[in-house]
């Protein structure tokens, strides 16, 4: 990795599900400003909780998590102001049903940053148009595909300005003919420069755009490797395997 | 029809007094509700507390005010307590017990509707920066309203109906008054079908105007919906 800002640093961190299961174990990874990072893995593996700890929705054992410098898991950091910061992707898209699209894209803006509702909006109205969904901004969430929710999501996320952003498997709740409109949004992203942590099974856009692949299993990263190195010649057995499980067709 | 005075039966129907009695239950009703749930939703965020300080007491009161009789409730506040020197009025006493009762069954209701909303909305408010009781405000509540407007509305009518018990310690409700008026002419069938009546015509009015409530909150989620989860 060439010499970068850290944006996103985890040294050592562990993580129990109760005292006997290990979810997370002696984790250490850094992103840098601009660097995409696909995590990849089986299932079960803490690929999402791992993703969920760098902006404490899920709290760790032990271990050090820094955002931009500032420590998530000191008790003295303002947490709701970092994760302001820092956008996130969820697989179940996790819009408000209660509010129309565009109030989704406005409601952080306004109660968390303290933006206008006119500037909420001017900024809602851009965003919504760079995902093309213009069209949907009177609409509830239920009234739009799973593909459309998920684009209103980042747009969401966006909207907050942040430094970075996480995606938590964010196409795998959809059908497999909406999965493209999402992955061309975070493609895009990803060229304009965005800091990224991607959980994700899409292994064509890991190749394509990832600076880098971690590859998890059993709560470990076991490899971390270049877009092209890593699935051209994987190095542990357990990347391999898991490799050969998911491209065999 | 024989035995059945018609005359009577029309008379006590536009009766004033028992007009009156019918307001009162009215009142009584939007009280016990609206006190109840005040008091209910503290007891409600109490008892999801993590903290054992706050979540004990509050099962407590739930334990007791839904495991005992609102009727034996009323008598230990209108005619026990004066025995140790706390002293109520009727109408204190009616006030009292109906608020109680009704908070601990809505302080449920309202636990039930706040932890229906998924986490991962709570997540999703988090995710945004919103603090927690921005997360309770903006996204929880309004879910968990929706949620708990049919039972609630259920209460409502139920309420409506169990303030008769009241009658028991003298306040002059509906039944009380039905029972008072039973003395003058001991027309025992036509009076409890006229109260009957009453309470049908209130609980059918409230039927009417909770189906509207309950269509207007499901705007967002009506007939189209396509629900992600």
């Amino acid at each position: 990795m060439q010499e970068q800002t850290k944006m996103i640093e985890l040294n050592a961190v562990n993580k129990w599900y109760g005292s006997n299961f290990q979810v997370l174990k002696n984790c250490s990874l850094t992103v840098g400003k601009g660097e995409v990072v696909v995590i990849c893995g089986p299932s079960g593996s803490g690929k999402s909780t791992l993703i969920k700890c760098v902006n404490a929705l899920e709290p760790i054992g032990n271990g050090r998590i820094t955002v931009t410098g500032v420590e998530v898991s000191d008790p003295k950091t303002d947490m709701p102001k970092l994760r302001s910061k820092v956008g996130m992707v969820f697989q179940h898209f996790e819009l408000f049903p209660h509010m129309t699209i565009l109030e989704n894209l406005c409601v952080g803006q306004e109660k968390v940053l303290g933006r206008s509702h006119k500037e909420a909006l001017v900024k809602a109205e851009a965003l919504l148009e760079r995902v093309g969904l213009t069209a949907h901004a009177k609409k509830y969430p239920s009234q739009l595909s799973g593909g459309q929710q998920q684009r209103v999501a980042i747009a969401r996320a966006l909207a907050m300005d942040p430094v970075a952003m996480l995606f938590d498997e964010p196409t795998s709740a959809l059908d497999p003919e909406m999965i493209n409109e999402v992955l061309d949004v975070m493609v895009a992203l990803a060229h304009e420069g965005m800091t990224m942590m991607v959980v994700t099974h899409e292994m064509g856009f890991a190749r394509k755009v990832a600076d880098r692949i971690v590859f998890m299993d059993g709560g470990e990263i076991v490899e971390i490797g270049g877009g092209d190195s890593f699935f051209d010649n994987p190095k542990t057995e357990r990347a391999k395997s898991f490799l050969s499980k998911i491209l065999a067709h | 029809m024989k035995g059945w005075n018609w005359e009577g039966f029309f008379e006590y129907l536009t009766n004033y007094y028992l007009l009156e009695g019918a307001l009162i239950t009215l009142g009584l009703t939007v009280f016990a509700m609206t006190a109840g749930l005040f008091i209910g939703f503290f007891v409600a965020m109490m008892r999801m507390s993590r903290y054992k300080i706050l979540s004990a007491p509050a099962n407590f009161y739930i334990w007791i005010f839904r495991g005992t009789p609102l009727l034996v409730q009323l008598i230990i506040i209108y005619t026990g307590l004066p025995q140790i020197g706390i002293k109520f009025t009727v109408i204190q006493s009616t006030l009292l017990g109906l608020a109680l009762c009704e908070a601990a069954y809505l302080a449920e209701i309202i636990r039930a509707g706040i932890s229906a909303v998924p986490s991962g909305q709570v997540n999703a408010a988090r995710a945004i920066g919103m603090r927690e009781s921005q997360v309770m405000r903006y996204v929880v509540a309004p879910q968990a309203l929706r949620i708990i407007i049919p039972p609630l509305g259920n209460s409502v009518n139920s309420v409506l109906k169990t303030t008769s018990i009241a009658s028991i310690i003298s306040m002059e409700e509906l039944l009380r008054r039905t029972q008072v008026l039973i003395q003058e002419k001991f027309l025992v069938l036509e009076l409890f079908t006229v109260a009957a009546l009453y309470y049908l015509a209130m609980t059918t009015a409230w039927e009417l105007i909770q189906r509207r409530i309950e269509k207007r909150f499901g705007k967002a989620y009506g007939p189209m919906s396509v629900d992600a989860h």
